[in-house]
């Protein structure tokens, strides 16, 4: 059986949440959820990550920085690729979320929100830029298979909503 | 090692290889920049699946054979996709009416395969039912667009899904492997989603004021190896590299 449950050995917390999402910098992977589990075995750190989208090219670069900051701090380690349970945005930390919109991307809605705005032109994302709801879908694809394209017809900028994805 | 397995899972990898090469293609060419990233977009969503599939199929063959060696290193007739999904980009209404029919029949695939007995095919599928739900959405939102658009876009959309039509019919092929796999519990019997598919197909259309085609001849042979002429072709760009610098990494 598969648990939506993260292992995540106290200690090695700090050093997993100094490595950033290479497509959103200022997002930590801790706060994305994609580590779920971070044990040490026999000396040798074991790590299990999970993708975001299937095709997300940013996981291997992921593995390699996970390995790369354990290593700087003397830990070995090793990691696993496990696609159960599925990612999904409810893993992204509060802090995450706040990252997100600082950064100029808006957090996800809840799923029927999500359904709302991408499927009947709801206006209920709000703009990174002036907070109005006054925004309108683009195009559901965006720069990255997370994301979909908005405009704010308030100011008029253009900005990546999270999609949500459950 | 599990042979019958091994050809099952290519008969469902195979599908989403050939069809996300199709729509990189327009990578810098999609009719405008929203339709070519979202084309793009699915393309490595497919190709994302993909790798899992075919990582677990390398796995299974216990040979030291890689997922790159299976996606780019077998002969034309060692491919088992469904003829469907090699129709060539020949215009944004085939590319989208292709998108929509394997899109409705995927989602309905994958729904199934998520029940499979076989763990990772199990969790594969799971992960790829969220990302097909949104091309599905995208396709059918287009079909919808094109076929009650204007009368240019409703005559390219019909012609669309009339020229592709004699494609679907193959989706619900089994192959003596499938069978094979289907009762142990792991595979999907296909010929069970085969009615769900054409009434959903259907309504779609209906809503889309296009006409579902009378079908008569249905042509097959995909999942058997036997290509149209198109898959050489698009072989030769997806196997360029590798056959020309064997073993080249980047
Ligand atoms: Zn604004």
């Amino acid at each position: 059986m598969v648990t939506a449950e993260q292992h995540i050995d106290q200690k090695l917390f700090p050093i997993l949440e100094q490595v950033s999402d290479p497509e959103i910098p200022v997002l930590s992977i801790m706060d994305m959820g994609v580590v779920r589990s971070a044990v040490l075995e026999n000396d040798i750190v074991k790590v299990q990550i999970t993708p975001t989208y299937s095709g997300c090219p940013a996981m291997d670069v992921i593995g390699d920085d996970i390995k790369k900051a354990l290593l700087d701090t003397g830990y070995n380690s090793e990691i696993e690729l496990i696609l159960a349970p599925a990612w999904t945005t409810d893993w992204i930390t509060p802090k995450g979320r706040k990252a997100l919109e600082d950064y100029g991307i808006a957090a996800p809605l809840d799923a029927e929100a999500d359904k709302g705005v991408l499927l009947e032109g709801k206006r209920l994302v709000k703009c990174t830029n002036c907070t109005s709801t006054n925004t309108r879908l683009v195009s559901q694809f965006g720069s990255t298979a997370c994301k979909a394209q908005f405009q704010c017809d308030d100011c008029q900028e253009p900005f990546d909503y999270f999609k949500c994805l459950k | 090692m599990n042979n019958n397995l091994y050809k099952y899972i290519l008969g469902i990898a195979d599908n989403s290889l050939i069809l996300g090469q199709r729509l990189g293609e327009l990578c810098g060419h999609g009719p405008s920049l929203e339709t070519d990233i979202a084309c793009t977009n699915i393309s490595l969503d497919l190709f994302g699946q993909v790798r899992s599939y075919y990582q677990y199929a390398a796995k299974i063959t216990g040979n030291g054979k890689s997922e790159d060696d299976i996606a780019m290193l077998r002969k034309e007739r060692e491919y088992v996709n469904v003829l469907l999904v090699e129709q060539p980009n020949t215009d944004f209404a085939y590319t989208i009416g292709r998108q929509f029919l394997f899109d409705v029949y995927h989602l309905l695939f994958l729904n199934e395969l998520q029940k499979s007995n076989d763990l990772m095919l199990s969790a594969i599928a799971v992960k790829s039912i969220k990302e097909v739900s949104y091309h599905q959405r995208f396709s059918s939102d287009w079909v919808k667009r094109l076929g009650d658009g204007t009368a240019e876009s409703h005559q390219k959309m019909q012609d669309a899904i009339d020229g592709l039509w004699t494609y679907t019919d193959e989706l619900f092929h089994q192959t003596d492997a499938d069978k094979i796999i289907v009762s142990e519990g792991i595979g999907v019997d296909v010929t069970n989603l085969k009615e769900t598919y054409y009434s959903k197909v259907s309504e779609l259309l209906q809503e889309a004021t296009l006409k579902t085609p009378e079908s008569k001849w249905f042509q097959k042979g995909g999942k058997e190896g036997i290509h149209t002429e198109h898959l050489g072709y698009l072989l030769s760009d997806l196997q360029y590299m590798q056959r020309t610098y064997p073993n080249m990494e980047w």
